[in-house]
């Protein structure tokens, strides 16, 4: 399995970035990052990430289990995330979410049948002071309303 | 055009470590030069690591990360002389709900954070630092990335650091959504490839961190206020706060007040100014049910408790902690039901599992809470989310079984009546 000339630039270095036999190491950053650029953990993508970092696949496998932006299955194109603790759940995010599931017409984790967006609850993802708060993707948006959400995913539609 | 900051800094804010966020680029190493920034590495670099570790001893520093330990004294514990490499491995797992304040750190003055770690190095004899950042935050990734290759450009990492014969390398390693891996030794698992875990202490991250070897582990507050205890004296920060609790911090004000952001203040700074001065006050004229002092793993305080310094013996003393200063302010509107369910959903979520009193302990602590809040609560369901949360609380290896009972604990006892109110509306249904 190769990845873009980019991402193996990116791993060569990741590799070289740890103390000698210490590869495990970079099994977490590889994963996240090959799934941004596959789109899903596979079990091929697993084998090859142990395969470079020079570990069993299971010792890959468990951790993908383990953290939560590690996924198997495809996201949609744009991964609506909407914070409901505390601080975003105050001032509305509760009812964000809510709304972000209504108008794409989808629960939580789930994908539109287009492919192109899917929604997750999410727990605080340091946006507090600026709350409710969204991540599409890496992308941060803040004091976010329905009527913002709404703008912010007809823009998305519109650019496919 | 003034820059266009994520909140509008309050005039009552005393800068240090934000000193520089309000200006151009201030991200760009040239600034940061033009800015005090590099004296405190090559004043550092003329001293001892002894003398280095007194000087952040003098400052009263301590860990912004939660917990608050003294951070000189942490400094102290590294074997400096120990054969084996040592290592610096900054927390930027910042996910403590309510904390938000590493992100502004990085963004705006990553040089500030280079700098820190550098001095960090020298103190350590350290050669080498990671920097692990939530896998949220991947733009800040990218960022300090930016701001790491600039700093090699310029001769500000590497070999023969700013002209000395100091050489250090500093990477980035990305997390993938775990709240646990903001607990040290969870991290360090997570950093060397696994499931974050937390680890049997002793030994300490100092003696046996990160790959067996000796490690510094801070939050990047605590590493972005070395620079200006260097460049300044230990004693003048010191001195911004109150005894044993030295210099600013930036809390990081959200819920229901009116000009909610990241503001930094000195240590002891009155909560009630914070809330109706710093932070304008509570929208509508409404008035203030409770405060969650330092994230959701503090326990909360009642508005009558509020009328304090925040520092962190004075919360301490007050039965909650001043934490990673993530400070929530909840108004009279605010269903303590709902809010108590909202914390366990999320601790009940983050629990790694390794522990079982925590593990079962958050998720029975969820379901009673989903019940009551679905209207079936019953009498014996309050005695019962006490003596569950009194239960876990210290028989887990890390502190999030201790983070998610103690709110429940001080909700529980502290709003008894919304619980009350709610069994009352469930005996009505009936």
């Amino acid at each position: 399995m190769t990845f873009s000339p980019n991402l193996e630039e990116k791993f060569a270095k990741m590799l070289a970035a740890y103390p000698e036999g210490r590869k495990r190491s970079a099994v977490v950053p590889m994963l996240i990052y090959a799934q941004d650029e596959t789109g899903a953990i596979t079990p091929e993508l697993i084998e090859e990430v142990a395969r470079r970092c020079e570990v069993a696949p299971l010792q890959v496998d468990e951790v993908v289990g383990y953290y939560s932006m590690l996924h198997r299955k495809p996201l949609g194109k744009y991964h609506v995330q909407v914070c409901t603790n505390i601080s975003c759940m105050l001032v509305g995010g509760t009812e964000l979410y809510e709304h972000a599931k209504k108008k794409l017409g989808i629960g939580n984790k789930e994908v539109t049948a287009d492919g192109q967006f899917s929604v997750e609850e999410v727990e605080c993802m340091g946006a507090c002071s600026w709350a409710p708060a969204v991540e599409i993707n890496y992308d941060f948006h803040h004091f976010v309303t329905p009527e913002k959400l709404d703008k912010l995913i007809d823009g998305l539609r519109k650019k496919q | 055009m003034p820059k266009l900051l994520y909140n509008e800094p309050s005039p009552l804010e005393t800068k240090v470590l934000s000193k520089r966020f309000g200006l151009d680029n201030s991200e760009s190493l040239d600034v940061y030069l033009a800015n005090d920034g590099f004296k405190a590495f090559l004043k550092a670099r003329q001293m001892t690591p002894e003398q280095i570790v007194e000087e952040v001893k003098a400052s009263a520093l301590r860990g912004r990360g939660g917990a608050g330990f003294p951070t000189g004294l942490k400094w102290s514990f590294v074997p400096r002389t120990s054969p084996k490499p040592k290592y610096i491995v900054i927390n930027a797992d910042e996910s403590e709900p309510g904390t938000c304040k590493d992100r502004l750190l990085m963004e705006y003055d990553p040089h500030q954070l280079i700098e820190g770690i550098l001095i960090a190095g020298l103190a350590m004899d350290a050669h080498k630092g990671y920097l692990y950042i939530r896998g949220e935050y991947r733009y800040l990734i990218d960022h300090m990335d930016r701001a790491i290759a600039e700093a090699y450009s310029k001769g500000y990492l590497g070999r023969n650091i700013a002209g000395t014969e100091f050489d250090f390398d500093l990477y980035t390693h990305s997390g993938a959504g775990a709240y646990e891996c903001g607990e040290e030794t969870a991290l360090l698992d997570s950093l060397e490839g696994k499931r974050g875990i937390p680890r049997m202490k002793p030994p300490f991250p100092a003696v046996a961190g990160a790959w067996a070897s000796p490690t510094l582990l801070n939050n990047v507050e605590t590493f972005s206020a070395i620079p200006a205890i260097i460049r300044d004296g230990g004693a003048a920060f010191a001195a911004l706060g109150t005894p044993k609790n030295g210099g600013t911090r930036l809390v990081c004000i959200s819920g229901h007040v009116n000009k909610p952001g990241v503001y930094e203040l000195p240590l002891g700074y009155p909560m009630l100014k914070a809330i109706y001065e710093v932070a304008g006050g509570i929208p509508g004229g409404r008035r203030l049910k409770a405060v969650v002092p330092g994230g959701s793993s503090c326990p909360i305080l009642k508005a009558g408790e509020c009328d304090i310094p925040m520092d962190y013996d004075t919360l301490a003393k007050i039965g909650s902690m001043l934490g990673s200063g993530g400070m929530v302010v909840l108004d009279e509107t605010t269903d303590m039901v709902k809010f108590a369910l909202r914390i366990m959903r999320f601790y009940a979520h983050e629990s790694c599992g390794w522990c079982i009193p925590c593990r079962e302990g958050t998720t029975w602590l969820r379901k009673i809470l989903q019940r009551f809040d679905d209207g079936g609560g019953r009498p014996e369901d309050v005695a019962l989310l006490g003596e569950l949360s009194k239960n876990m609380l210290g028989r887990t290896f890390c502190a999030l079984g201790d983070a998610a009972a103690m709110p429940t604990i001080s909700i529980v006892e502290k709003f008894y009546e919304d619980f009350e109110k709610r069994l009352a509306q469930a005996m009505v249904a009936v």
